[in-house]
C-alpha cells in the first residue's frame, strides 16, 4: 500500500494553519543530504527548486525531521495547537 | 518575571503529558490527597501515542491490584519468539507457557489510545484534574526555579510547586528550557507501525492461540536491511500491530523510507502469510528513545522532575518504555510527596528522585545495557550478515541431501569466515558478550 492510501486510513484534524514550519529555505539550497524528505514516515516534505516544502496536513507529529535536519537546524517544530492534527484510534 | 494576580490559578503539581508516566504520577499524587492536574494535547489520552505494544503487569499492578480484570487489554501473551530473518526464511527461538496463561499473567498486548485513556480515567477518579486538548508551551521560571506552566489557552498560565515533565521523547518543554539537549539521530530510531484487521478466528487459526491468548514475534535481519533495528508482529484480539524501527542515523545513510520499508517487510515471504487477507486501518509513528543510560539528561532542578520517554527511560533491548514510565511516574510522585512533606520543592529536596530511580530496576537495567547502544551503532553487520549467516547454516543443516553433518559443518565455517575474517569473529564475539554481561 502506498503512503498516500496509509493516510487516508488515518484520522486528521488539520488546523488551519501550520505547525511545521522550514525556517529559511535559502538554506535548504546548501543541504545536500535532504534528508526530511526521504526520513518522514508521511511524504510531508518535497524538494522543489532545491528547497523543502512541508505539507502539515499528514503529519503524524513523530519528531523525526527534527531530528534528522541536523546540518542546518531548518525545521521549526511544534506540536499542532491542542486537540488538532493527528488523533489515533488504535496508536 | 512573570505577574502573578491575586486569583492566579494554582495547583500543588502540574503534570505534562498523560502517557503511562504522566497518568502514574497524578494517580499516586491524587491518592494521597494532592491537587495535581494533568494537561495532554491529544483529543483524549492516548491519542498521540504509539506503542508496538506489550504492557507488562508488574508496575501497573503496583499502582491498580488485579488491573487486567477490567482495563482494556487485547491479549494475554503466552509466546514469545524472535525470528531471525535472511531474505526468505527464518529462524525461530521462542517460549511459550502455560504458566503465563493464568492469572496474574505475565505480559498484555494493548493500544494505547484505549489503555490510555482508560488509565487517565482512573486518575479521575481519584481526584486528579484531567485537561485534555491543551498543549503546554513553555515553563514559567522565576529565578531559574519552574513556578508554572504557560498553556495553549487563554489566560493559561497555571502555577504550581513542582512540574513533572512527562511529554514523552521529543520532550520539547526540557529541551525549551534547557534541560535536556536535543537527541542526536544515532539516539534514536523511528518506529513505523500498520494495525491490520483480521478476523479472530483466523488470528488464532494462524498464530495457534485460543480466546484470549496471544503471541509476539520479535524480527531481526534482513528487514531492516542493514540498518540497527527489528521488527515486530503482536496480536490483538482482531488485529495484528505489524512494525518496526531503526536509528534514524541510519535512515540517514540509507536513505530508506520508512514506507518501502514497512512495505516490503509485509511482503517477506515468512510475514507475508500472517497478516494476508487483513486489512490496515491505522498507520502510525513515533520516535523511541536508543541511546541509553549514557543519554539520560538530568532528571530534576529547581520546581522540576521528569519522567519517562522525556527522561529517555527506554530499553531497546528487551523493548521495555511503558513500564519504565510507569515506574519512573511512581518515583516522581513519592518524590513530591516527601518534598511537600518538608516544603523543599528545590533540587535538593527533588534529589531524592534520583536515589528512588537508582534504586529501582530501571538504572540498574539500563547500566546494564549501557554498552549496546554503542555497539548497535558501530556494528551494522549485526543486524545483516549474522542473520542471513545463521539462515543459511540452518538451511545446511537442515536440508537431507546426503551430505554427512560434519562436512555439512565444515562448510558452513567456511562460509562465515569468508565473510568476516577470524578476528573480527572473535572481537564480535567478545563485543556481545561485553555489552550484554
Ligand atoms: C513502535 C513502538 C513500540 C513500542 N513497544 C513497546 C512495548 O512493546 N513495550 C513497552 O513497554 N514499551 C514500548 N515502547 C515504548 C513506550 O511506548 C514508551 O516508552 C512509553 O510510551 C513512554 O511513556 P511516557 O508516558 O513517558 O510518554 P508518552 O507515552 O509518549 O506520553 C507523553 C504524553 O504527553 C503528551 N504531550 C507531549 N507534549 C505535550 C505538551 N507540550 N503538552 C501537553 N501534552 C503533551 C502526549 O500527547 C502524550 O500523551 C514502544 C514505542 C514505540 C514507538
Ligand atoms: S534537511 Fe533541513 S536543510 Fe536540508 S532540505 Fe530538509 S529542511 Fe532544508
Ligand atoms: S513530524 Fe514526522 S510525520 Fe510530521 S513532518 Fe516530521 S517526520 Fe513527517
Amino acid at each position: 500500500m502506498n503512503v498516500e492510501d496509509r493516510l487516508f486510513l488515518n484520522r486528521f484534524n488539520a488546523d488551519d494553519r501550520s505547525h511545521l514550519k522550514v525556517i529559511d529555505p535559502e538554506v535548504c539550497l546548501k543541504c545536500k543530504r535532504k534528508q526530511c524528505s526521504p526520513s518522514c514516515p508521511s511524504k510531508c516534505y518535497t524538494i522543489q527548486d532545491g528547497k523543502a516544502v512541508v505539507a502539515y496536513e499528514g503529519c503524524l507529529e513523530c519528531g523525526t525531521c527534527r531530528i534528522v535536519c541536523n546540518e542546518f537546524f531548518n525545521i521549526g517544530w511544534k506540536y499542532p495547537r491542542g486537540g488538532f492534527g493527528v488523533s489515533f484510534k488504535f496508536g | 518575571m512573570p505577574s502573578k494576580s491575586e486569583e492566579e490559578l494554582k495547583f500543588d503539581v502540574i503534570v505534562v503529558g498523560a502517557g503511562p508516566a504522566g497518568t502514574t504520577a497524578a494517580y499516586v499524587l491524587a491518592k494521597a490527597g494532592i491537587n495535581v492536574v494533568i494537561f495532554e494535547r491529544g483529543k483524549y489520552p492516548g491519542s498521540k501515542n504509539v506503542m508496538g505494544g506489550i504492557l507488562y503487569r508488574k508496575p501497573t499492578e503496583d499502582i491498580i491490584p488485579g488491573f487486567w480484570k477490567e482495563a482494556p487489554l487485547e491479549r494475554n501473551i503466552i509466546e514469545q519468539k524472535l525470528w531471525i530473518l535472511s531474505k526468505d526464511s527464518a529462524v525461530n527461538v521462542g517460549y511459550r507457557s502455560a504458566s503465563f496463561d493464568k492469572e496474574p499473567y505475565n505480559c498484555f498486548t494493548v493500544m494505547r489510545a484505549h489503555f490510555d485513556k482508560w488509565f487517565a480515567d482512573k486518575a479521575v477518579e481519584q481526584g486528579a484534574l484531567l485537561i485534555n486538548e491543551t498543549v503546554v508551551e513553555s515553563l514559567i521560571k522565576e529565578n531559574g526555579k519552574v513556578i508554572g506552566v504557560k498553556t495553549g489557552r487563554e489566560e493559561g498560565d497555571v502555577y504550581t510547586d513542582v512540574v513533572i515533565i512527562a511529554d514523552g521523547v521529543n520532550s520539547l518543554l526540557a529541551k525549551e528550557a534547557g534541560f535536556h539537549p536535543e537527541i542526536p539521530p544515532e539516539k534514536v530510531a523511528l518506529a513505523v507501525k500498520d494495525t491490520i484487521f483480521l478476523p479472530k478466528e483466523k488470528i488464532e487459526e494462524r498464530f495457534n492461540i485460543t480466546h484470549n491468548q496471544g503471541v509476539t514475534i520479535e524480527l531481526i535481519g534482513q528487514i531492516t536491511q542493514g540498518m540497527a533495528g527489528g521488527g515486530f508482529i503482536y496480536t490483538n484480539k482482531e488485529s495484528i500491530s505489524v512494525g518496526l524501527a531503526c536509528l534514524c542515523s541510519d535512515f540517514m545513510k540509507t536513505g530508506i523510507t520508512p514506507y518501502d520499508l514497512i512495505n516490503q517487510m509485509e511482503s517477506h515471504p515468512v510475514i507475508k502469510p500472517l497478516i494476508e487477507g487483513g486489512e490496515i486501518k491505522e498507520y502510525s509513528a513515533h520516535l523511541i528513545p536508543e541511546g541509553g543510560y549514557d543519554a539520560i539528561p538530568s532528571l530534576y532542578g529547581d520546581g522540576y522532575l521528569i519522567a519517562g520517554d522525556a527522561a529517555m527511560l527506554v530499553n531497546p533491548v528487551h523493548r521495555e518504555g511503558s513500564n519504565y514510565a510507569t515506574a519512573s511516574g511512581m518515583s516522581a510522585a513519592n518524590t513530591v510527596i516527601r518534598a511537600k512533606e518538608r516544603n523543599d520543592f528545590s533540587a535538593k529536596g527533588l534529589s531524592h528522585y534520583k536515589t528512588l530511580l537508582e534504586e529501582s530496576f530501571i538504572m540498574k537495567d539500563l547500566k546494564k545495557y549501557r554498552r549496546v547502544s554503542r555497539f548497535s551503532i558501530e556494528n551494522s553487520h549485526m543486524f545483516s550478515l549474522y542473520p542471513e549467516f545463521i539462515n543459511q547454516a540452518a538451511h545446511e543443516m537442515i536440508t537431507v541431501d546426503g551430505v554427512p553433518k560434519k562436512e555439512k559443518q565444515k562448510k558452513i565455517w567456511k562460509l562465515l569466515k569468508r565473510k568476516r575474517s577470524l578476528t573480527n569473529l572473535i572481537k564480535d564475539a567478545f563485543n556481545i558478550w561485553r555489552s550484554f554481561k
